[in-house]
């Protein structure tokens, strides 16, 4: 009886959890240990994958300076990416919870950009860049439309930062919506009482008891902005030069372009520790800032 | 008082609008030049077109197949999202009601494995792909959204799951229920309005991916995003063509959206707040 109790548990772990299992560890962390020794290799993609200690690794820190430098423009991307979507996701939000007609049709609005995938978009936007800016800017003469869009780094720079946000910050806005409907009413109503102007009460009341949505927030757009590749490759390819060229990118070309899969993979290692620890700290830091209301 | 207020909305509702206009200004680009021809576009992209023509979608049509690389991305995502659905709920039902050892530690294995970014793993990824054989198959593609997708879809249903009282599955098995029955005819349905989150959040991604198929199923399986990358390697500033084409493969996940935006919407919100 006891043996036919234990093998019907067993039963049943292996049904229920053995697929999952199966396919996680050799999808996910199959490749994530076969990447650590990959990144101690010459791998070149098929069968070629001899030890060559700490080259690798030593060649990206010391000579790669393309690595460092789409390194630096990930990084400045994902602060200038991530400050906008939240801000004008915060604001759409504000304007939202407001009592206004439209809202339904204006939330519709506001977040069909995201369904669409990064690939179309980039596309979407590339021909907008390309003609309908430049058509804009004949007729109305606002020299913001005729500058050489995504020609120069700068305005390539900017004009990925754009389509992010047009992608993104519809997400976002239902997130800070959400929270901000569960704000109690009650808590607003004293303060408006207390004589608190609308400003004070949104820093004061409103944004403490948000904080949870502003720590989700900040994580979907920070890791979302870190790993972009789509829009990259759509809207720039990397160009002009390396000029807008994000890690993920970096990664890609390493390996699938220049054939180098060991010094491909060194790097995606690298990319994992970044991003591991860049998500972790601001995880940490916003999450200090959450109260109870 | 009263007066002020209704202005003030009036003021809010306007800059809605605007703000909506400014939103859709893409579409209205990509729409209004899918109908012009090449020499309109040039001329003016932002003016309306002098007639009306479907002829850049009849080309653009042919040009991707788009019958075929729909049907790749339809077959693609849905068996990827039914055998998902499966899987996860099945492993997060028994996670959470046998907190052994094994399976707490599984549990944070599971969610730890989610800040692993896919370009950290693509490579090796290939290789595994390449050594059983999943490479340029259907159920290669699939294993690999299965994969991928397990950690998120577990967690969703992990924490709703936790909510399900216990005491409705002992009574089915004093009634003579097995494990399996009581999984599949009394908790699976109970799971409904986080079945829906997770179709929802997987078809949207499964269905938009662009660095999975290509290194998967490239040739094999052309799902749209692929086709359209594909068509912009050869037909770059065919815009005429160009503009169709995107129109058409933009028009199936907007259908989807707007039929059951309600649902989404609401399944996103569910997603992100548990996420």
């Amino acid at each position: 009886m006891v043996k036919r109790k234990q093998w019907s548990e067993w039963m049943q772990q292996t049904v229920f959890v053995g697929p999952g299992l199966l396919f996680f560890a050799l999808i996910i962390l199959l490749p994530f240990f076969m990447g650590f020794y990959y990144t101690f290799t010459n791998w070149d993609g098929v069968d070629k994958a001899d030890w060559v200690g700490l080259d690798n690794l030593t060649r990206v820190f010391t000579d790669d300076e393309r690595f460092w430098s789409s390194f630096w423009f990930t990084s400045k991307f994902t602060v200038a990416a991530v400050v906008t979507t939240n801000l004008i996701a915060f604001g759409l939000a504000l304007l939202l919870t407001r009592n206004l007609k439209l809202k339904g049709v204006l939330r519709t609005i506001f977040f069909l950009p995201n369904v669409i995938g990064g690939l179309l978009l980039g596309y979407i936007w590339y021909f907008i860049f390309v003609r309908g800016f430049s058509s804009i800017g004949e007729s109305t003469g606002i020299g913001f439309f005729e500058l050489p869009w995504l020609g120069t780094p700068a305005t390539g720079f900017w004009g990925i930062v754009i389509v992010f946000v047009w992608q993104t910050a519809g997400y976002m806005m239902l997130i800070y919506v959400a929270a901000i409907l569960n704000v109690p009413k009650e808590l607003m109503e004293a303060a408006r009482i207390d004589g608190a102007s609308g400003w004070r009460i949104l820093l004061s009341v409103t944004m403490p008891l948000i904080m949870p949505a502003i720590t989700i927030c900040l994580f979907l757009t920070t890791s979302n902005a870190f790993k972009m590749f789509d829009l990259n490759l759509a809207l720039t390819g990397g160009g002009p030069g390396n000029a807008t060229e994000s890690i993920a990118l970096n990664i890609y070309k390493e390996s699938l372009t220049n054939g180098r899969y060991g010094l491909g993979t060194a790097k995606a290692m690298i990319f994992f520790f970044a991003v591991a620890l860049i998500t972790l700290l601001q995880v940490w830091t916003t999450k200090k800032r959450e109260v109870e209301a | 008082m009263e007066e002020k207020y209704a202005k003030r909305t009036f003021g809010l509702e306007l800059l809605g609008i605007v703000l909506a206009l400014v939103f859709l200004a893409p579409f209205y680009f990509l729409l209004n030049n899918s109908f012009k021809k090449l020499p309109e576009i040039l001329l003016n992209a932002a003016k309306l077109p002098e007639a009306f023509s479907l002829d850049n979608f009849r080309r653009a049509w042919v040009a991707i197949d788009f019958p075929t690389v729909l049907m790749h991305s339809v077959v693609v995502t849905g068996l990827s999202v039914l055998a998902l659905v499966i899987v996860s709920s099945m492993t997060a039902y028994r996670l959470v009601r046998r907190p052994t050892l094994f399976n707490k530690v599984l549990f944070n294995v599971l969610v730890a494995a989610m800040i692993i970014p896919f370009q950290s793993i693509m490579l090796p990824l290939m290789k595994v792909t390449a050594m059983f054989e999943l490479r340029g198959e259907l159920y290669g593609i699939v294993i690999c959204y299965l994969g991928f997708g397990l950690p998120l879809s577990m967690f969703l249903y992990h924490g709703f799951i936790k909510s399900v009282p216990l005491e409705i599955e002992e009574a089915a098995v004093v009634d003579g229920c097995t494990p399996y029955g009581v999984f599949g005819r009394i908790v699976f349905p109970l799971l409904k309005p986080i079945t829906m989150t997770v179709i929802i959040l997987n078809v949207l991604w499964i269905w938009n991916d662009y660095l999975l198929p290509v290194l998967v199923i490239n040739d094999s399986y052309t799902t749209i995003p692929l086709a359209v990358q594909k068509f912009f390697g050869q037909y770059l500033r065919k815009w005429d063509l160009a503009m169709a084409a995107l129109t058409l493969s933009t028009i199936p996940v907007v259908a989807f959206f707007l039929l059951l935006q309600k649902h989404i919407i609401a399944g996103i919100t569910a997603g992100s707040v548990k996420g």
